[in-house]
Formats: structure tokens, C-alpha cells, sequence
């Protein structure tokens, strides 16, 4: 290895650089969240809990939390098992169509997302969906989607399908045999597809900020109005507390992934 | 004709086989057609459609000033963005790849890391850091470096810095892949044969790397284009790209026409770009590290 010679030493220090500034955003909010200051100063002041204090006190935070939270949860709830089913039906269909509808169903990470909002927009404004509970809810099952789809098929690859063709033969029906034999298999990769589902829910602010209002405003939607009009440490709090809980969900997911091979 | 697959192998049970996968796939699929398909299509209907057919929509998004600049501006500043991650980006997937196994671990989940942070969240970091009150200017007139705060935000600066900040895994992870399946012997054959190393690098390691770069640069340009929230909080209100003419068109001025036009041209060009880098890579190495 040429260790010493001056392209080594600036890859290295190019790629520090590049770390540095990568990781530096990431952890900046933690230290602003425990800042006494109403107004940004670095290094804080002093150190204080009054922000997340203020979270935790405001009904309006608490309210957009407890909408955030239950429209990932329903959409974990449906997306996976429509996920799993769509992905088990293309890996094993030999159907030419099912190359078309695979393609559709990653159609929400092709379509920039500004337009898919505007469009669902205007759906649910015909349809009376706008500002409501379900409406939400369903176009985050869609965006959550090509998540499931993606990390089920890849589980799904290593797996042989010739097992489940034994349990078959052996007397099983085709439902017992999937759960039975082909489900235990591919479990990490359907729970991924889950959290990376969940985590897409409980990030997802543009559609929210198009077809969501009312009572019905997610967490991301009221930061994102609250980030337009001022800088309030509170959002740096709940953004500490939203980075943990997704840093928390990654590592849960791929831990699992892990297992599954 | 001999079948392996399953004990019955008649028409009627290969039939009966499609009808329970199309099954399996309709309620996902169901899904996607009413939340994605309909709509787009429903905003392609309502550009040509006013009182009638009409391109008057279109004519405006390709003659009027305000729009024909927010276009240029969109392309430039995500050719800019895709062209700075690759700067960036390059190094570190060639130094993922040329250290020890732990290493490597080590860097990419540096890389990954800011991945599953919210994109919101990076962007309250980033105006955090680079506001006029922000750490970065109080730290350059702590060290004496400069008297009056850098405008670092709320322009075009603040939101390339942003943008690339959010766009640069999506550079790395595919650079990485490819890089990883070139063959370390080819560099040692070309060593052997007299090569300095940056002769090599040139010659053997940067063509082969080429589908990475193809893929990255993609996959980073294409998003890029879509982008609304980092523009539309870093930018100030100056740096209008296309998605948030689609947004304001919507919000403020109640132009759906005009919203529709320009979302079709967006998304058009969008499906351009992947249909072309399709011919010369499969998509699937674009979408597969989303």
C-alpha cells in the first residue's frame, strides 16, 4: 500500500472534510434543544429542559404528535400486508403483466413528490378526503408502499421457493403454507418494510401540507408552518426527539435485516 | 409439456394460479392507481383542459418570464448540486472502498447516517448553522475572521449547501456498489505493468466506475429537480424553484391550469432523464439504494 503518498493523505482528509460535514447538521439540534437561549447562541448559554417543556405543555404539539403517531401506525397496519402480498404475487407469478405492475408499484418514488401531492390535492377535494383522518392515512399507505415492495422482494430472493412447494405436497393449502413455512422466513424483511414505512409516515410533509387540516395537521406539517414564520428552539426538541426515535427504528430494522441473511 | 413447478399442472390450475397472484397484487395496486395514477393523469386533463382544449397553459409555462426562469434556475442549480456530490462523494465511496472491512462499515454509516433524519430537521440544522445569528457566522467573528455576518441563507447559497447535504448518500451508495465489484487485480495488473498509480486510477479504476457515477448522478439530479422544502425554507423567497411555482400556483393564486402545465412539464422531464440513463444502465441500480 502507498500509505504516505500526498493522494492518500488528501483522500483522506477530502473524506474527513465530506464526514464532517455529512454528520455536523445531524448533531447540532441535539445541543440547541437543551439551550436555555430563545435565540440561537453557540455554544448555549446555559442548559435547560424549558423546551421541551414547552412541547410537552402546548395541546396544539401534543394534538399533531398523537395525529402523527396514529396515521403511522395505520399505515404500518395496511401497507405491509398489501406489500407482502403484492410482492410474494410478483416473485412467484410468471404472468408477463406482473413486470408492468411492479413498475407501477414503485411509481411513488419515481413521481417528484410535489406533484403526487398536488394531484392527490385535487382527488380529494372532489371526493370530499381533504383535512380528513382517512384521507391521510391512505396516501401514506401509498407513499409507504414501494418500501414494503422493495425490502420483501429482496428477502423473498434469498428464499426458495421450493419449500413452500414441499408443504404443499405434504398437504398444507397454499395460505397455511405461506405462514407456516414462507412468513418465518422472510420476517425481518417484512418488518423492515414496516418501520422504513412507519418512518416515511411520520416524515412525510408535503402531501400532509396540501391535504391535511383542521384537527387532522400532523407533526411535520405544524414544524414546517412554525419553521416558515421563526426559528423556536421547541422544534429543535422535537426534532431531537424525532431523530432518536427514527435513529432507534433504523437500527431495530437493520438489526433485523441482519438476522434475516 | 412437463411442468416442475406444481403438482396440477392443467390449464384450468394455472388459471386459477393468475387469478390468486392478480388478487394478491390488487389491493397495493388499487392503491397506487387511485393516489398516483389518477391524480397525475387528472393533472395532465386539467392543463389542456379549460372550457375546452387548449395549450394556452403550456404556452405560458414556455413564453412567460417568471416561469421559463424558475426552470432554468431548477436545472442549473440541481446540475450544480449533482455536480458538487460527485466531487464529494467520489472520494469518500473510493476510500469505503479501499480500507479494511470495519472501516468501511465505519464510513458508510457516517454516510447513511443523516439518511433517516428528517429532511425538515436538516433543514432547521442547516438554518441553525448558517442564519446570520447562526453558529457559523458567531464563530467567524469569535476568531476575528470576518466583522459583519455572512448572508450564508435565505438565498441560493443556503439551499445548494442543503440540498447537496440531503442528496449526497444517494451519491455515495451507488458509486460504493460499483466500485466494489471492480476487480482489485485489474489495479494490480496495471501496477505490474508499469502504471503509476494516478495512471491506473485514470485509465482503469475511473472507467470502470462509470455505471456508479451514471447511477449517482441520476438518482441525485432527478430528485434534485423535485426538491420543495430545503428551497422553499433556505431559499428566502428568492430561490423559486419549479415545485414551489407549483405550489404557489395552487396556494396563492388559485392557477390550477398553470399548476397542472407546470407539473406535467416537471414530471416529464423527470421520466426523460430515467428513460434515457435506461438505455445505458438498468433502473433498478438507479431506484434500488432509495
Amino acid at each position: 500500500m502507498m500509505r504516505a503518498s500526498p493522494a492518500r493523505i488528501a483522500l483522506y482528509v477530502i473524506s474527513a472534510l465530506v464526514l464532517v460535514y455529512l454528520i455536523l447538521p445531524v448533531l447540532i439540534i441535539a445541543p440547541i434543544s437543551f439551550s436555555s437561549a430563545r435565540f440561537l447562541t453557540f455554544p448555549p448559554p446555559s442548559f435547560s429542559l424549558r423546551w421541551y417543556q414547552q412541547y410537552f405543555a402546548n395541546p396544539a404539539w401534543m394534538q399533531a404528535t398523537q395525529v402523527t403517531l396514529t396515521v403511522a401506525l395505520l399505515t404500518v397496519v395496511i401497507a405491509t400486508p398489501c406489500g407482502v402480498a403484492a410482492a410474494y404475487a410478483i416473485s412467484q407469478s410468471k404472468l408477463r403483466i406482473m413486470r408492468i405492475i411492479h413498475m407501477t408499484l414503485l411509481l411513488p418514488l419515481v413521481v417528484p413528490i410535489i406533484i403526487t401531492a398536488v394531484g392527490i390535492f385535487f382527488v380529494y377535494a372532489k371526493v370530499g378526503l381533504v383535512a380528513t383522518m382517512p384521507g391521510l392515512v391512505l396516501a401514506n399507505v401509498m407513499l409507504g408502499l414501494p418500501y414494503v415492495v422493495i425490502s420483501v422482494l429482496a428477502g423473498l430472493q434469498s428464499f426458495d421457493p421450493a419449500q413452500e412447494m414441499v408443504a404443499r405436497s405434504l398437504g398444507m393449502n397454499r395460505l397455511r403454507s405461506f405462514f407456516a413455512v414462507t412468513l418465518p422466513q422472510i420476517k425481518s424483511s417484512v418488518v423492515a418494510g414496516g418501520i422504513f414505512a412507519f418512518i416515511s409516515a411520520m416524515d412525510e410533509t408535503i402531501v400532509a401540507l396540501f391535504i391535511s387540516g383542521g384537527q387532522y395537521q400532523p407533526l411535520i406539517k405544524r414544524m414546517f408552518t412554525a419553521l416558515r414564520d421563526e426559528i423556536d428552539p421547541t422544534i429543535a426538541a422535537i426534532s431531537t426527539l424525532m431523530t432518536a426515535a427514527s435513529f432507534m427504528l433504523v437500527l431495530l430494522a437493520s438489526t433485523r435485516q441482519k438476522k434475516g441473511g | 409439456m412437463p411442468t416442475t413447478s406444481v403438482p396440477d399442472p392443467s390449464k384450468k390450475h394455472q388459471r386459477r394460479e393468475h387469478a390468486l397472484m392478480l388478487a394478491l397484487v390488487s389491493p397495493a395496486l388499487l392503491v397506487i392507481l387511485a393516489l398516483i395514477v389518477l391524480p397525475v393523469g387528472w393533472l395532465a386533463w386539467q392543463s389542456v383542459d379549460h372550457d375546452g382544449f387548449t395549450l394556452e397553459n403550456y404556452r405560458r409555462v414556455f413564453t412567460e418570464d417568471i416561469y421559463w426562469r424558475s426552470f432554468a434556475l431548477t436545472f442549473e442549480i440541481s446540475l450544480a448540486v449533482t455536480l458538487i456530490a460527485l466531487l464529494l462523494g467520489y472520494p469518500v465511496a473510493y476510500l469505503a472502498n479501499s480500507v479494511p472491512k470495519g472501516w468501511s462499515i465505519l464510513i458508510l454509516a457516517l454516510v447513511v447516517l443523516p439518511f433517516w433524519t428528517s429532511v425538515l430537521v436538516r433543514a432547521y440544522a442547516w438554518l441553525a448553522l448558517l442564519q446570520r445569528t447562526g453558529v457559523i457566522n458567531q464563530f467567524l467573528r469569535y476568531l476575528d475572521v470576518i466583522s459583519e455576518p455572512l448572508a450564508l441563507v435565505h438565498n441560493t447559497f443556503g439551499t445548494v449547501v442543503a440540498t447537496v447535504h440531503i442528496l449526497l448518500p444517494f451519491m455515495v451508495l451507488p458509486l460504493y456498489a460499483t466500485m466494489q465489484k471492480i476487480p482489485a487485480d485489474l489495479m494490480q495488473a496495471g501496477a505490474s505493468l508499469g502504471a503509476s498509480p494516478s495512471l491506473t486510477f485514470f485509465r482503469v479504476f475511473l472507467p470502470l466506475s462509470m455505471p456508479g457515477v451514471l447511477a449517482g448522478c441520476t438518482m441525485v439530479f432527478v430528485l434534485c429537480l423535485g426538491f420543495y422544502i430545503t428551497p422553499e425554507l433556505l431559499g428566502g423567497g428568492r430561490t423559486v424553484m419549479v415545485s414551489m411555482l407549483v405550489s404557489r400556483n395552487v396556494e396563492l393564486y388559485n392557477q390550477f391550469g398553470a399548476a397542472s402545465a407546470v407539473a406535467v412539464v416537471l414530471l416529464v422531464s423527470v421520466l426523460a432523464i430515467f428513460f434515457v440513463v435506461s438505455r445505458f444502465i438498468s433502473l433498478d441500480r438507479v431506484l434500488g439504494q432509495k
